[in-house]
């Protein structure tokens, strides 16, 4: 993509992203509430949610706690935007990483016991998806010979025919992205609890509407991944990333969470058996 | 227009209730009432909440506690006392621990009648709550000018 255009996604990625993302936690949260037998919220719930968290009183512990809060959601939005621009998929992975390096700092920095519980278990959630992550993109790479997304996006044959064994491993560490049970352990959205909220039971007010658009960003960086899947026709990508993230609604209303080390243990394995198999594949052909 | 009566969450507080007042304020939460049609969510975390929602009597035991959760929340904030119990001490009144309703320790904006207190008793204590809480927040705005 050349200059102008590379902006122009980039500005339409930062404007329109949240919208989505929100609009797709909306709509979560009304199908979540119809499996239980509810009615559920408005659609436009999660907005009202953020603007009044924005208008509330904010009570930080310390002062570098925001700009660790602010870190985690800018390099979220600069990994979305290197990644809708076109860019290097490694590099936006490693913003990704470093955007929850920063989250799990933030909840360090304030000295509070059920925060700090939340941190050690955001790390373990880290490393138990970062294994898979890597070898998707190190997948992706086999196949079409760049990390460019652009020329992955445009590579003649979808990825999904070479990759199938990266994709379902994929859509497994997908869960612990979304913070979906079984794999909820730091923090769950639909005010679950866990010692308290996890890595979250700091933040108030603006801060905490700041990592709530994060997740926004962060969840539609990740359909993207998955549209990536099936890049050479977009109506069928757009339908295969509503597909995964209908069925991962299902599989968090289905499940109750579990301990850390079946998170662990079960991402390693599934990224060994999945990922490294289908690598492995793709090196004898 | 704000958007804090459209979203208001809300922290439940068990202050030596008999459990009565408690399974019916989380009856509120089942398909049957469905409270999050409102937007209104059980955060049980007080940092997050804007509604304080206590149950049972006071006395030497929790009287901190409730200190504490209510200091924890950022403004603006509002409590509900739910029960006869939390309003004003109710059938414990007498007992030699118990101090009393809530409002001997905060400030309570809605008393919500009823032993135990209905569901629908709630709810509407709740929405009546987000009126306060509507008045607080432009309170806040005016003083911040
Ligand atoms: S008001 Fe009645 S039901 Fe409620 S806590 Fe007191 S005794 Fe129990």
């Amino acid at each position: 993509m050349s200059g102008i255009n590379v902006w122009i996604s980039v500005v339409l990625y930062i404007i329109f992203a949240p919208i989505a993302g929100g609009l797709i936690a909306g709509i979560d949260r009304i199908i979540s509430a119809r499996m239980q037998g509810r009615v559920g919220p408005p659609l436009l719930q999660p907005f009202y949610d953020v603007f009044k968290l924005m208008a509330k009183e904010s009570i930080a512990v310390n002062r570098q706690q925001k700009l660790y809060v602010f870190c985690f959601l800018f390099f979220v939005i600069v990994t979305g935007a290197i990644f809708f621009a076109g860019g290097d998929l490694l590099l936006a992975i490693f913003a990704l990483t470093l955007a929850s390096i920063f989250l799990i700092i933030a909840a360090y920095s304030t000295f509070s016991p059920y925060a700090y519980i939340g941190a050690e278990r955001e790390m373990l959630q880290v490393m138990a998806y970062e294994p898979m992550v890597i070898l998707t993109v190190v997948g992706m790479f086999m196949v079409t010979k760049s990390f460019n997304v652009l020329d992955i996006a445009s590579y003649s044959q979808p990825l999904l025919y070479t990759l199938p064994g990266i994709f379902l491993g994929f859509l497994f560490i997908l869960t612990i992205k979304f913070r979906k049970s079984p794999f909820d352990i730091s923090m769950s959205h639909h005010a679950h609890q866990e010692i308290v909220r996890g890595v979250i039971t700091e933040f108030s007010g603006p801060e905490l509407a700041m990592v709530e658009v994060a997740h926004w960003y962060e969840n539609v960086f990740l359909l993207g991944i998955v549209c990536l899947f099936f890049a050479s026709n977009w109506i069928i990508a757009i339908v295969l990333a509503i597909v995964v993230y209908l069925l991962e609604i299902y599989i968090d209303n289905n499940n109750s969470r579990l301990k850390w080390q079946h998170t662990l243990g079960s991402a390693w394995i599934v990224a060994l058996i999945l990922g490294v198999g289908n690598i492995a594949f793709l090196a004898l052909r | 227009m704000s958007y804090m009566p459209k979203s208001p969450w809300l922290v439940h507080y068990d202050a030596s209730s008999c459990n009565g007042c408690d399974i019916e304020v989380l009856a509120c939460l089942t398909p049957l009432y469905d409270v999050e049609r409102f937007g209104i969510l059980n955060i049980g975390n007080p940092k997050h909440a804007d509604i304080f929602v206590v149950t049972g009597s006071v006395n030497e035991q929790n009287k901190s506690v409730i200190k504490n959760i209510y200091d924890q929340m950022p403004n603006p904030k509002v409590v509900v006392a739910v029960g006869a119990c939390a309003s004003s001490g109710g059938v414990f009144r007498e007992c030699y621990n118990v101090q009393g309703g809530v409002d001997n320790v905060i400030p309570v904006d809605v008393y919500v009648p009823g032993c135990a207190a209905r569901p629908e008793a709630i709810i509407d204590g709740v929405v009546q709550a987000l009126g306060v809480l509507e008045g607080k927040y432009k309170n806040m705005v005016k003083v911040a000018k």
